[in-house]
């Protein structure tokens, strides 16, 4: 829709100071989506030349926060050679928008709405993502995607702070995954997505949990865990206040659903099968910054 | 800076405004084939290509088109005219109905087709629910649009004479595939003004003071309407043949707002920019009230009442305890037939808000125009409205301003959907008031989210139900407590509810039946017309709840029913008596029944996933074939100087087909083809009345106006034939081109021509005149075979039959439409649908985002059987069908879903978390 208060389109290039009523422009998708008057100014970043994904020699994955969608499916569907490589697509095809809506929207657009239900957060969350940060003063941070945002809605970015880049490490790539989503629709929005990966160079399992919750909940195994080891993590890992609560599913229904995929997953990750894995597991780290991959 | 695009293959260079979106900018050049159904990125209407990328130009910034080339749908063809393939696809399978929605299925398939092969392509044009997942259509159930994209054919081109009852396409066929279709807003006025309107924040209110000052300051703005402007004058937004079927509680502006979202001022301006500018700096202060938003709450003593200010002049049968209308009734004596009973069930049962969502939004434009040709100084005043009754709408505004009839015209262009929304005078009367003052053409065009809370929704009901049975499963008695709630305005409040318990409490023979019904005011959105119009709420219960007293009985629900139905012939009772109009004038419920029989006796459903739980229902409806106390419809054929027929009739044209079905009943009466008859509709300088697009009465009223003019005209034509040629009338027989009068061929353009040299002009035409009674009663059955996954609350739609009884089928394509669209649209308000309001009445979904619409991905495939009966009364034996195929839908789904889960679901809608909380505290199965 048109935002009419908005009276000025900035190039991004520029580096102008920032004012209050400025907002960064990247796909559009969610800000032309609802009407935002208290904008004055978009700060359009669609010229800043960007390389949208690429390869580092270290074998991570840095894709930019202008990169689009769709372009990011396709890198995953023909240049990316990895054993996580069809996650992208399972989490592309798990937003409520249509694929025309991937031709404009960023995957860093949808990190800094920080909705429960935004797929690239599912995404790079669960592969262990960093997000690379600028401030208006050019001060630059990194930040673990399941840090960077802390509630529905809500993010660590300050007033005017960019996010620059999301960056996937080569260990995460070469993971094994497993992906559930649930929607009280067909092809919905998603009220809980679950998504496992399994590292082939130590056998350790990540859990990550998405929509369900009001910030994405990343849990690392050394080993996988058996049922009631998962079970008691995920337990610990959300607070009774923190499974999301609107119109997109009861709270219930999504903590049930959770707790039904991350077993569904650590059921299809298990090197061992149906045997459990060995016993004492450490049902550690809710919180990637303990995570020892890194 | 200069600013170039390309659109279509032409240069553009005028620069866009900073915030604006690609949509806006292509529509204010003139593409109206972009359409705007939501302006979020939701619905698809608005796709486009921009450098060949199908996108949501509603969200695509148009400062970033800048030296791109952009393609709408009216670029899609090859310039020479030659359709594209997915254009041609979209006509030969009629895949739309209103066609808003076209476009941009137009525009995603194409780019689909277009990316077929190459290295982008992942399947979607195999996997149609996720190619469609960014496409909303309201009409059709999506089939149409699947057969479409598959490249089925179904419209036929019957032979001269042969169109009743086979399937010729709609005629704005070509219009809507090539976006030239032109719906309400599809036009340039010169120096039109724009409308927005300020809106209440508080639930209940008296409005102290409105400052405008400011307002008036900001560059562009014309005016700023309040209620001191407004007429004193009250009246019912709802439309009526009768205006005094509603209560008079409305002004075009008040000075109490009664719900979160009324309207308070209306701002005019030059630019819809200016006037969302000069709604900001409105200052209003609110004298704020006690509200309530449940109705059982806002009856008791105490409560606030709403419109207590109103006298016995506004017809509210007690405003002093919020209730606008209520029944009550008894026949026999329903405690000794529940005494009489072997088994006694009783339930409550509550349907949500459900909002109509048709894609093109209320809204209108008025404007001046001489009332003459030749008399350019008298001008009247027109509104060209997005409404399914322009006469009525005129009559209204008439009334409300003091206007002679021909002071004023109003006309719908083609409309985007309506489904009892547009039932209603909701932006007329304000654009009308902002209009006369300024002189000025003005329009106001709403938003999606004013959709919600700025119109009407279907009305929220809680009915409880007893019913005793013998131990046969004879019914014995059974009595309702209705209560639905209105909301803040009484528009078709007591009218719903007296539909409700009509047909529902008539379709089943008992000695004793019993009726208390409430229509009560709260603090909440304005509950009106809503496809079915009562009936399916009320319907819900009872089908409920005869299925359940079945299984407590040991008894199958089908043989129930069977004991219980009313048969041919047999009076349709209802505790309030007998409506004297209403006839059985065809019968097909026995056939209806046949059809769910044979369904449940095949096993030709697909094989549920391992572990889930399956089972089937049933729902049956009756509804009467049109509005009880006349509706009523004028039609006039005429013979043209070129030897084709052109029928004028008022009835308005929203995807219902009646256009079409209007084109075969001339052409079977005057022996030609379709393509000879064109329809001028929807405009009340065409003909003297037509009541309106509503009750299902495009056909069986609009019909046979249409059918009477036609066959008049036949007649004449074939006098003046004999007088012509001075051959017997009993040998001249018409023809497609021509009279065949004993050999000799008279060419109607010849017979036209000498009319007219004979003065004879009047036999040139004929006049066609229905009053809407008798009525007689359509049929409906649903039937649902479901699975359902105990561990995860999903349910899924094994297989769907729909047994149809519309009498005589005029266009069985188009029929089958009706019924798909319909159960389609039932099952969004079964399974998710939910306009939601918080604790102050304020809506909280007002985005399709957040009111979800179903998806290609959510509808299954009905399969559609029509009943083999004719109808006494009806056109040709026509009977209506727009209504009524949504009405048995919901408790057909419940009750499988009980025949699965032992489970009965009592409130709507049954979304899968619900369904998982209510199967957790089963006992695990086996």
């Amino acid at each position: 829709m048109d935002l009419n208060t908005v009276l000025d389109v900035r190039d991004a290039r520029r580096r102008e100071p920032w004012r209050p009523g400025d907002a960064w422009l990247g796909g559009g998708t969610y800000l032309f989506s609802e009407p935002q008057p208290h904008l004055r100014r978009l700060v359009d970043l669609s010229r800043m030349g960007w390389e949208p994904v690429a390869l580092r020699p270290d074998g991570a994955l840095e894709i930019a926060a202008t990169c689009t969608v769709a372009t990011l499916a396709r890198f995953a569907a023909t240049t990316l050679r990895a054993p996580a490589a069809p996650l992208f697509e399972q989490c592309c095809r798990a937003f409520l928008a249509s694929f025309k809506i991937w031709n404009m929207a960023t995957v860093g657009g949808n990190l800094c709405n920080g909705l429960p239900a935004g797929p690239m957060i599912s995404l790079t969350a669960a592969l262990g993502g960093e997000c690379l940060l600028r401030s208006q003063r050019g001060a630059v941070r990194r930040v673990d995607v399941a840090d960077f945002v802390t509630g529905a809605g809500r993010t660590v970015l300050d007033e005017g702070e960019l996010l620059r880049s999301v960056t996937l490490p080569a260990r995460a790539l070469r993971c094994r995954t497993a992906f559930r989503q649930a929607s009280l629709y067909g092809l919905g929005r998603s009220g809980a997505l679950v998504i496992g990966a399994l590292d082939p160079a130590d056998g350790s399992l990540t859990v990550t949990v998405t929509a369900a919750t009001v910030r994405p909940v990343r849990l690392w195994f050394p080993l996988p865990p058996d049922a009631a080891g998962l079970r008691a993590a995920l337990t610990a890992a959300v607070g009774a206040d923190e499974w999301f609560d609107d119109i997109h599913g009861l709270p219930e229904w999504r903590r049930h659903m959770a707790f039904r995929y991350a077993e569904e997953v650590r059921r299809e990750l298990n090197p061992y099968g149906e045997v459990p894995a060995p016993a004492n597991p450490e049902p550690a780290a809710a919180r990637p910054t303990e995570e020892p991959t890194r | 800076m200069s600013f170039h695009i390309a659109i279509n293959g032409r240069p553009c260079s005028a620069e866009p405004r900073p915030g604006q979106c690609l949509r806006t900018y292509l529509r204010e050049r003139g593409w109206f084939g972009v359409k705007k159904g939501c302006d979020a990125g939701d619905c698809g209407a608005c796709t486009v290509h921009v450098d060949g990328e199908p996108v949501h130009s509603c969200l695509y910034p148009a400062v970033r088109a800048e030296g791109r080339a952009v393609t709408t749908v009216e670029g899609l063809a090859s310039p020479d005219g030659e359709l594209h393939p997915v254009q041609r696809k979209f006509l030969d399978a009629q895949g739309f109905q209103c066609g808003f929605c076209t476009a941009g299925f137009l525009m995603t398939s194409a780019a689909l087709e277009a990316e077929r092969g190459t290295a982008h392509d992942d399947g979607k044009l195999d996997d149609l629910p996720r190619a469609f997942k960014g496409n909303l259509c309201r009409c059709t159930g999506y089939r149409a649009i699947e057969d479409a994209v598959r490249g089925v054919t179904h419209t036929e081109r019957p032979a001269a004479g042969q169109a009743v009852g086979r399937s010729p396409g709609a005629p704005a066929g070509p219009q809507v595939v090539t976006g030239t279709a032109r719906y309400t807003f599809d036009v340039d006025i010169p120096g039109l003004l724009h409308m927005k309107l300020v809106r209440s924040p508080h639930p209940h209110a008296r409005i102290v003071a409105v400052d405008t000052g400011t307002a008036l300051q900001v560059p562009g703005v014309h005016a700023v309407f309040t209620h001191e402007d407004a007429p004193a004058r009250r009246y019912s937004s709802a439309r009526h043949e009768h205006p005094t079927e509603d209560p008079d509680d409305t002004r075009v502006l008040d000075d109490t707002v009664r719900h979160v979202g009324q309207r308070v001022a209306a701002v005019v301006a030059d630019s819809e920019q200016a006037a969302e500018e000069g709604c900001r700096r409105v200052e209003v202060t609110y004298e704020q009230l006690p509200y309530v938003t449940d109705p059982e709450e806002a009856m008791l003593p105490g409560a606030p009442a709403l419109h207590a200010d109103k006298g016995p002049e506004s017809r509210i049968a007690r405003p002093d305890r919020n209730v606008v209308g209520e029944a009550h009734g008894e026949i026999g004596d329903v405690e000794r037939g529940f005494a009489e009973a072997d088994l006694v069930v009783e339930e409550t049962f509550r349907t949500q808000r459900v909002q109509h969502a048709s894609l093109e939004t209320h809204g209108c434009v008025a404007y001046f125009e001489p009332k003459a040709a030749d008399d350019e100084a008298s001008q009247r005043l027109t509104v060209r409205s997005s409404t399914q009754t322009p006469f009525l709408t005129r009559r209204a505004l008439c009334a409300l301003f003091d206007l002679p009839e021909d002071e004023v015209r109003v006309i719908a262009g083609r409309v985007g959907g309506g489904f009892g929304g547009k039932q209603e005078m909701l932006t007329e009367d304000i654009v009308t008031l902002a209009a006369l003052r300024l002189r000025r053409p003005v329009k106001l065009e709403y938003t999606r989210a004013e959709q919600f809370y700025g119109a009407t929704t279907r009305h929220p009901f809680k009915v409880t139900i007893r019913m005793g049975a013998r131990a046969d499963g004879t019914l014995t008695a059974f009595s309702f407590r209705v209560v639905s709630n209105t909301g803040a305005y009484g528009n078709h409040g007591p009218a719903v509810m007296f539909h409700s318990v009509g047909e529902s409490m008539a379709m089943y023979r008992a000695p004793h039946k019993k009726v208390e019904a409430y229509s009560v005011y709260t603090n909440c959105v304005p509950a009106g017309a809503f496809r079915g119009y009562g009936l399916g709420q009320v319907t819900f219960a009872v089908e409920s709840m005869l299925d359940e007293l079945a299984r407590r009985l040991g008894l199958d629900p089908l043989t129930v029913r069977e004991r219980n139905i009313i048969g041919p012939g047999e009076h349709m009772l209802t505790p309030l008596g007998e409506e004297e109009d209403l006839h059985m004038a065809s019968y097909g419920l026995d056939q209806c029944l046949s059809v769910i029989r044979n369904a449940t006796a095949d096993t030709e459903a697909d094989e549920p996933p391992k572990g889930w739980l399956v089972g089937q229902g049933t729902g049956l409806a009756m509804i009467a074939t049109g509005p009880p106390g006349g509706h009523y419809a004028d039609a006039r054929v005429r013979l043209l100087a070129d030897g084709t027929y052109e029928v004028a009739v008022g009835t308005a044209e929203f995807g219902n087909g009646t256009t079409t079905v209007h084109q075969q009943i001339t052409a079977g009466a005057l022996h030609t083809t379709e393509d000879k008859v064109t329809v001028r509709q929807s405009d009340t300088d065409v003909v003297r009345h037509d009541t309106g697009a509503f009750g299902s009465a495009g056909t069986v009223v609009a019909g046979k106006a249409v059918l009477l003019a036609a066959t008049a005209l036949a007649e004449q034509l074939r006098t003046f034939a004999a007088r012509h040629t001075g051959v017997a009338r009993h040998l001249c027989r018409q023809g497609a081109e021509a009279f065949d009068c004993a050999g000799r061929t008279v060419p109607l353009k010849e017979l036209f021509e000498a009319a007219q040299a004979a003065g004879a002009e009047g036999e040139l035409v004929a006049d066609g005149h229905w009053g809407g009674s008798p009525r007689s009663v359509a049929f409906n059955a649903q039937w649902f075979k479901v699975a359902v996954d105990p561990g995860t609350g999903e349910i899924r739609i094994l297989r769907s039959v729909h047994a149809a009884d519309a009498g005589k089928v005029m266009n069985p394509m188009q029929c089958r439409g009706q019924v798909e669209g319909g159960v389609a649209q039932a099952l969004g308000a079964t399974l998710f649908e939910e306009v939601r309001v918080d604790d102050r009445g304020e809506v909280t979904t007002a985005a399709f985002r957040r009111y979800r619409l179903p998806q290609y991905a959510d509808v299954p495939r009905t399969e559609v059987h029509f009943m083999n009966t004719t109808d006494a009364i009806g056109p040709l034996g026509a009977k209506s069908m727009s209504e009524s195929p949504f009405n048995p839908v919901a408790p057909a789904l419940t009750n499988a879903l009980r025949d699965a889960t032992g489970i009965r679901f009592t409130e709507l809608p049954v979304t899968r978390d619900r369904v998982w909380v209510a199967l957790r505290s089963l006992p695990p199965r086996h």
